[in-house]
């Protein structure tokens, strides 16, 4: 019988120490069928996080640096500054994107440098164990904010796509989600449109990509399916906030 | 190739070029701005890499990245700046990369001020950012030297995959004086292939590299720190630098001082000379490795009352001085912190009244 479904040649065969429910998997297996249908593995270097994706690099079979606390993007820049022809891609969370390096993403893609940047947010900080982030909910309950977010205290959730998509510097700037088959499918084009768009030099691109973390919100993984389509989604909404001329 | 005359901080930058280094990151800070300005428009003419980054935060971050590429690169500060570039040093120097990097040091605490300072001399050799590291320091005393060790720090950073800094006060920065770019300093960097993310497909592996400061297993950590403390202990025994001035014959106080200061310092002994008062000085340009040796040897003659160590700052160098004199002496300190220089004659009713 002819297979029809394989595991993609970018990732390994390392066993995951993500939780049950999380959707780090499958943003990790999207990325390793763009790189796999693109034919870069041998030119791709990625950049691990701090986070749960702290140890991203197990799981893929190119060339990685792991980062400092938010800093992906200003490596990312100076990997492509001195090596234009090498394809790369920061994976960061919310924690680390839109907190402690909200200002190197925002100079990076002012500049428009031509990287991916994977923002997985899933509105807590998880490898932590679950503190209030700049992404989440209001009211929502964490370690950090145990009454839930208090907005008049700490503010409202960053929306970090359109807040990037606000910069006049020609981006692409998606937003997308994993929970559903249906989505999963968007997310994947979005993806590859992201690298195709590096690829071609054209400009900086930015996936971010609405996630569950039924660990750190007290959820049974279907549970947390349905707190993001009823709580996150109608905030964070899914599709292109910018595309480039 | 002629002498010509160049600002400190130019020389640095293009020594930097002629070394065959060609991507350069920075943030503007007084005073070493001039690199940047300088390097400018001069990485345009040889088709280098130019970026200011938003910080000096990103900007240790952007040699990172661009290091663990295999690439060579640099970058200068000042002080306030080599603070913030502090957490990605730590992290170079655990993923073993090897980068330049060049403090023109001001006055501190704080904002402090924009004159010349040895204050720095703790954050570059003690490890300014947190963990089991160290630099390779050099501190040049004038423009050409610092050339010169910008030109050695490119092979030696890779030598030992470790972060050489080179240290100058706002002196060496801002004189002219004439340089030359030394022929003999040229050099091809080495091949990064085994460790470097530079793409499988530029060194045709089948495996992947990653560059990574993270250890969780805690027998591994202590293995790279096993590793690290090995190539500190290496460059102990091999690199090791320091002019040894007017210390054939006897003399009555030995002084130690490096840099800007170092040169203040020779003028007061021969200015001590011609009276009859001999004077030895022990001028380290490496300061870390430190040359502990020298100066307990130094120190250690018969007709050598006292040590003591002259620097900008407010006694930082002197504990090293204390560890290599080891008791034997009485050490001393004497310094200016504010921005000024002691003169020569300030110096030598100091070292007077040693011996």
């Amino acid at each position: 019988m002819p297979k029809t479904f394989r595991k993609p040649e970018a990732l390994s065969d390392a066993q995951t120490h993500y939780c049950p429910g999380c959707t780090h998997g499958v943003i990790h297996r999207l990325i390793a069928e763009t790189v796999d249908e693109l034919g870069i593995r041998g030119r791709t270097v990625g950049i691990a996080p701090v986070g749960c994706a702290v140890l991203a690099y197990n799981y893929f079979t190119f060339d990685f640096q792991e980062a400092a606390h938010g800093r992906a993007p200003a490596m990312a820049t100076g990997m492509k500054r001195v090596r234009p022809d090498l394809i790369v891609f920061t994976y960061q969370g919310d924690g680390d994107l839109a907190s402690i390096g909200m200002g190197e993403i925002i100079h990076a893609a002012n500049r428009g440098e031509k990287f991916t940047t994977i923002f997985v947010n899933n509105a807590v900080y998880g490898m932590t164990g679950g503190q209030m982030a700049p992404t989440t909910m209001p009211n929502q309950k964490t370690t950090t904010s145990p009454f839930g977010r208090n907005v008049e205290e700490v503010g409202m959730p960053v929306k970090m796509a359109e807040l990037l998509a606000a910069l006049q510097t020609p981006a692409y700037i998606t937003r997308q989600t994993v929970i559903r088959p249906k989505y999963i499918t968007r997310a994947k084009k979005a993806i590859k449109q992201a690298f195709t768009y590096q690829m071609e030099r054209k400009c900086f691109s930015f996936v971010e990509v609405v996630s569950t973390c039924p660990t750190n919100w007290g959820m049974t993984p279907v549970e947390a399916v349905g707190w993001t389509e009823d709580t996150l989604l109608p905030y964070y909404q899914i599709g292109d906030v910018k595309v480039p001329e | 190739m002629a002498k010509v005359l160049m600002k400190g901080n130019e020389a640095i930058g293009e020594a930097a070029i002629r070394a065959g280094c060609k991507n350069y990151f920075a943030y503007p800070i007084t005073p070493q701005s001039e690199v940047a300005e300088y390097l400018a428009r001069r990485m345009k003419d040889v088709g280098g890499v130019f970026l200011q980054g938003e910080s000096e935060v990103a900007v240790s971050y952007m040699l990172f990245g661009a290091a663990a590429c295999g690439e060579r690169v640099f970058t200068t500060s000042s002080s306030p700046g080599i603070s913030l570039m502090s957490e990605g040093i730590s992290y170079m120097a655990g993923a073993q990369l090897p980068v330049v990097l060049v403090n023109i040091v001001r006055g501190g605490p704080g904002l402090g001020g924009i004159l010349p300072s040895q204050g720095d001399y703790f954050q570059a050799t003690k490890g300014g950012g947190h963990g089991d590291y160290r630099l390779l320091v050099m501190a040049p005393a004038s423009v050409q030297e610092a050339v010169e060790m910008v030109m050695a720090a490119f092979p030696l950073a890779e030598k030992y995959r470790n972060p050489v800094m080179i240290i100058g006060d706002g002196l060496i920065g801002q004189m002219m004086e004439p340089v030359e770019f030394p022929d003999d300093l040229v050099s091809e960097p080495t091949n990064k292939d085994d460790w470097a993310t530079n793409g499988m497909d530029s060194r045709n592996a089948g495996t992947p590299n990653i560059v990574k400061s993270l250890h969780l297993d805690s027998k591994i950590l202590n293995d790279l720190n096993l590793t690290l403390k090995a190539k500190y202990d290496r460059m102990k025994k091999e690199e090791i630098r320091y002019e040894a001035y007017n210390t054939d014959g006897d003399y009555r106080v030995l002084i130690v001082s490096y840099g800007t200061m170092s040169r203040v310092c020779r003028t007061a002994v021969d200015n001590l000379k011609e009276s009859g008062f001999e004077v030895g000085m022990i001028r380290p340009k490496t300061l870390f490795p430190f040359p502990l040796e020298a100066i307990r040897k130094a120190a250690q003659k018969d007709s050598c009352k006292a040590v003591i160590s002259i620097e900008l700052s407010m006694g930082q160098m002197v504990e090293d001085v204390e560890r290599a004199v080891q008791g034997k002496k009485p050490v001393e300190w004497y310094g200016m912190c504010g921005g000024d220089i002691p003169t020569p004659e300030e110096v030598m009713d100091v070292v007077r009244k040693l011996g």
